[in-house]
């Protein structure tokens, strides 16, 4: 196990390191990760406290859109929440665990552009997708689908059976978004070849999965919105109820295009952007023999050869940048200005352009105008610190062994310690992960 | 092209030559039309092209969409009156003036030939211009076609291609290098500093490219535009956030020496719910930024032809929750001083429920590569064949549309 291992232990796996964590990380690189797995590790109780749970963001957003007051008590929750998490990945000491966190949510992709639930998304984060990402997909399917970010984002929250109660009284009826969002990019994706027909029969299948107005449970199931009777999907019949989305939701979460699909999802993120055959074959194949259990794929993941190839492969995206960098010196940002810089590079969090979530390849960051604001920035967060760190330290303390000969030298040729730092934060060798 | 002290620091001598060339070179430019305009919008989401616009004169129009089909012409909040059979919608009265001057058109029921229902998919076929996922669009390849220099071209030259905004779109990547322009958000770096990154830059292969035409932009920008355009991307609201931008690729398009192709994106059309406050603010900044494009390219606007254009159409009937779900036929817009305006054309299939694709949606009459292929033919100069075989790969079925263009 080398000292290069280590550096890019916190890297390609974790968030970037902060000063110090490469020595933390000693000799035990694949140690070191596999414990920040073996449980889900604590967050700390500010952040929670900054993030309102899912009922009481609820409550804000139906406040919100009943008298709209001004500031925005959603823009606030959003802020607050948001910002609280930008700090908890800057500091955090289990950085995989996060990385393995926020891939998940991506995958599961909620955005504010739609259905008003910027309160929520924190909420979201902390509640539906980070508790269950070490245990099956069909867990946090079930709660990311059912937590009220995603009902509102993906309007399933008032869609209506045609011939239920309320269907029949108000003439009013179904929206199809989530139901074919979760064949498309949740479970199956179009591969499996589902039809007009499935996604119309899933829409059906989860009528009534709606939320709380507000109350003390955020997800409600509304009997009277329902569609009656039996449905049909992908040839099997679920039965009319709760149960019924239940049952359609464990169904597609173990199905083997599935797996094949998040298999292919995470080597993409964790190896290169066109990954091996034989890493997601891996993956898969891990999925598919323990039901799924996503701590399972996550050791597998560490032990893969091809996860540990030099050199790094992938194009840190803005959120990655903006985090490995305040990690690298030490968090000099605040909330609003974390955010701020990783919406301004492009990435703003919790609203993605749409269902699909951010991309996961350098083609869709690498375009000029987005890498020269990367470069840009390097020197507006520079300007802020009061008192830069030697440079050559920094660079020993983040990108370590893995520095190329020609970055080195152009760090330490700087003119100044600012511009050192500069030089360092916006070298492409940074720009990787 | 002005070159001061900044492009010849950054390495732009390049830039201040592109106008000469070689003898060879100069006859093949001498032979394109090189001084008309195409620009192409891409409106993600999948506008609902029966809100747009509305055939209000359908007599199952109404009865498909109910209250929430558009009121008539004449009434409160009416649509923008066509010629009788189809009404636009009210947030877009600055392209209702623009087609009454005839300088705008509208093709009806078009789609490309992708015909599932999932964005991604859809937007990936529309931008690749062909029958399946490519790794560049047609917008990229007709550049190439056109310009064959911009494919080899190392440095910055006369980039003829432009995406406008922070991502290069799928449509606008491909073989040709292409500017790109966002405005500024912090401010430039020390002189000393991008030097000692631009020489790290150059050695990486997949970012010293992209770097390259940043600074290559960046530099043109600066002459056209002046130093520190525009505001930062993140001011303001999206609607004046794409007003701006528009203005700038318009400027940049006009600029004598200046891209001739570019490249826009607009989301927030997928209105599954509450459709029609969503649709008026999409469509609304859409509206301000075909009047931006008009101002910035001043009198190059009469050379020029704008498509903004959307990977599908939404269903005839309104959902249970007052919007519209994925559908199939849609519309596009065209407009410029290039257009043979004022006209809604396409073949109109008609609302009634046996005339829908799949008994949902509007059946699509016009392939949308029909109406890209016309405007590449007349604003680049390119033969049928090679749109056929280059530009739009496997589409020789599909002939470009007569008569959107002034003769």
């Amino acid at each position: 196990m080398s000292a290069r291992d280590a550096a890019h232990a916190t890297i390609r796996f974790g968030l970037g390191p902060r000063p110090g964590e490469l020595a933390e990380v000693g000799r035990d690189p694949r140690g070191w990760l596999a414990a920040q797995i073996a449980a889900i590790p604590p967050v700390p109780e500010a952040v929670r406290a900054a993030a309102p749970d899912a009922a009481t963001a609820l409550a804000i957003t139906f406040d919100q859109q009943r008298r709209q007051p001004e500031p925005n008590p959603v823009r606030e929750a959003y802020r607050a929440g948001v910002g609280a998490l930008t700090g908890f990945w800057a500091t955090t000491e289990a950085p995989f665990f996060e990385r393995w966190a926020m891939f998940w949510a991506n995958h599961l992709t909620v955005s504010q552009r739609s259905g008003n639930i910027g309160a929520l998304v924190a909420d979201y984060y902390l509640a539906a997708i980070r508790p269950n990402v070490l245990g099956r997909f069909e867990t946090l399917l079930e709660a990311a689908i059912r937590h009220p970010a995603m009902l509102r984002y993906l309007d399933n929250a008032t869609s209506i059976g045609p011939n239920s109660q309320a269907g029949q009284r108000r003439n009013r009826g179904l929206n199809e978004n989530l139901a074919r969002e979760i064949l498309e990019l949740h479970t199956l994706s179009p591969a499996a070849g589902y039809t007009q027909a499935d996604v119309t029969s899933l829409a059906r299948i989860i009528t009534g999965w709606s939320t709380g107005n507000p109350g003390p449970t955020a997800f409600v199931f509304r009997a009277n919105t329902h569609e009656p009777g039996e449905k049909t999907l992908l040839g099997r019949t679920f039965p009319e109820g709760e149960e019924g989305g239940l049952a359609a939701l464990a169904f597609l979460a173990n199905h083997p295009a599935t797996f094949r699909f998040l298999a292919t999802k995470i080597a993409r993120h964790f190896i290169a952007d066109d990954p091996p055959e034989a890493a997601v074959g891996a993956i898969a194949a891990r999925l598919a023999t323990t039901g799924g259990d996503l701590g399972a794929a996550a050791r597998l993941l560490v032990g893969l050869e091809a996860a540990w190839a030099v050199p790094l492969a992938k194009l840190r995206t803005p959120a990655d940048l903006v985090i490995a960098t305040c990690r690298a010196l030490g968090d000099p940002l605040g909330d609003a200005q974390r955010l701020g810089a990783i919406g301004t590079l492009g990435q703003p969090l919790f609203s993605a352009p749409a269902p699909n979530g951010w991309p996961d390849t350098a083609d869709a960051w690498a375009a000029p105008e987005a890498t020269l604001r990367r470069i840009e920035w390097a020197g507006t967060i520079v300007a802020r610190l009061s008192d830069p760190p030697d440079p050559r330290a920094v660079l020993d303390a983040t990108l370590g062994p893995l520095a190329d000969r020609a970055t080195r030298s152009a760090v330490s040729g700087a003119e100044s310690r600012r511009e050192g730092l500069v030089v360092l934060l916006a070298s492409p060798a940074f720009q990787r992960r | 092209m002005r070159l001061d002290r900044r492009g010849l620091l950054l390495g732009l001598s390049a830039f201040g030559l592109a106008g000469f060339g070689t003898a060879g070179g100069r006859a093949a430019f001498a032979a394109l039309p090189g001084e008309r305009r195409l620009v192409v919008i891409i409106l993600r989401g999948g506008l609902d092209g029966l809100a747009a616009v509305a055939p209000y004169a359908d007599p199952s129009y109404r009865a498909a969409r109910g209250e929430h089909a558009l009121p008539e012409p004449g009434r409160e909040g009416g649509a923008l009156d066509l010629g009788g059979m189809f009404g636009l919608h009210p947030a877009m009265a600055g392209f209702h003036a623009l087609y009454r001057s005839g300088e705008a058109a509208i093709v009806h029921a078009v789609a490309g030939p992708y015909r599932g229902r999932s964005h991604f998919d859809g937007q990936d076929w529309m931008e690749s211009g062909a029958e399946q996922r490519l790794s560049g669009g047609w917008l990229n390849r007709a550049v190439a076609a056109a310009w064959p220099s911009e494919a080899t071209a190392r440095s910055s030259a006369s980039r003829k291609g432009l995406a406008a905004g922070l991502n290069v779109p799928l449509l606008m990547k491909g073989p040709a290098r292409i500017a790109n322009h966002a405005p500024q958000s912090f401010p430039r770096l020390s002189e000393d500093a991008m030097r000692r990154l631009a020489g790290l830059y150059a050695a990486d292969p997949l970012l010293g490219p992209v770097v390259a035409d940043g600074r290559a932009g960046r530099a043109f920008a600066d002459g056209a535009l002046g130093q520190g355009h525009g505001p930062a991307a993140n001011a303001g609201t999206e609607r004046s956030a794409f007003r701006s931008l528009a203005l700038a690729a318009g400027r940049l398009l006009a600029a004598a020496d200046g891209p001739r192709v570019a490249a826009l994106e607009l989301g927030g059309f997928d209105t599954h719910a509450l459709q029609a406050q969503r649709l008026a603010g999409a469509l609304a900044t859409l509206d301000d930024g075909l009047a931006a494009l008009k101002e910035g390219l001043g009198g190059a606007w009469g050379q020029t032809a704008v498509l903004a254009m959307t990977e599908f159409g939404r269903t005839v009937a309104a959902n249970g929750t007052a919007g519209t779900d994925h559908g199939t036929g849609g519309v596009a817009f065209l407009a410029g001083g290039a257009v043979a305006g004022g006209a809604v054309r396409g073949t109109w299939p008609g609302l009634a429920p046996g005339q829908l694709h799949e008994g949902r949606d509007l059946a699509p009459t016009t392939d949308l590569r029909a109406i890209a292929k016309a405007l590449v033919a007349a604003q680049l100069g390119l033969s049928e064949d090679v749109l056929a075989t280059a530009v739009f790969p496997g589409s020789s079925a599909v002939s470009p549309m007569r008569g959107l263009l002034r003769a």
